[in-house]
């Protein structure tokens, strides 16, 4: 699977549940964020965590997100960054 | 929207215990046992299924068991989905091992 975002890009974190493994913290979904750096394609581990081999690999992003963003209030110098696999974001237009 | 026991990110939870303690003995093993298990030239499974049983434990065990006791429920679990033993074995084991206990 290609990267569909590069760092820069503007995305939101999918908000949606799910009752099985998945690595996106709760806390961080529907919120908006940008990409800091692509750390490649790795198995993935919603596969891997059922005995599977994790294909087709999927991108894993570093994506940062604004404190007041996430928690409603700001904080000064203070950045929230989360590891976010591809399938978990939708760009932010 | 519900959420998982583990993910609580965010949530009021009271301070973070941090004080360090000397690994027990018990605790060693577990940890041994399961990087054995996980280790990619055994491949019993992967750190992601170690963390998917973890946190697909009953809330009652997740809150209530210690950290390594957490791992030992979840290293029981995943042996027996990959066939290594089967719960009877599991369940014989300890039985026997009580035994032995009980005589001595």
């Amino acid at each position: 699977m290609k990267p569909s975002f590069a760092p820069g890009d503007k995305v939101r974190v999918v908000a949606r549940e799910t009752a099985t493994h998945c690595r996106t913290p709760h806390y961080l979904r529907g919120k908006r964020g940008v990409v800091s750096r692509v750390f490649g394609t790795f198995p993935n581990p919603e596969q891997l965590a059922y005995h599977r081999i994790g294909v087709p690999h999927v991108p894993l992003y570093q994506v940062d997100f604004d404190y007041a963003e996430v928690w409603g209030k700001a904080a000064p110098n203070t950045r929230i960054s989360a590891d976010i696999f591809q399938h978990w974001l939708e760009a932010d237009r | 929207m519900t959420r998982a026991v583990h993910d609580i990110g965010g949530l009021p939870a009271g301070p973070i215990e941090i004080a360090e303690h000397e690994r027990t003995f018990f605790e060693q093993r577990i940890d041994a046992m399961m990087r054995l298990l996980a280790h990619p030239t055994h491949g019993y499974y992967t750190v992601d299924a170690m963390r998917r049983a973890i946190e697909s434990l009953p809330r009652e065990d997740y809150v209530g068991l210690g950290y390594y006791e957490r791992w030992l429920q979840a290293m029981r679990k995943l042996v027996v989905e990959k066939g290594l033993v089967s719960e009877a074995d599991i369940e014989g084991k300890l039985r026997s091992l009580a035994n032995e206990a009980g005589q001595k």
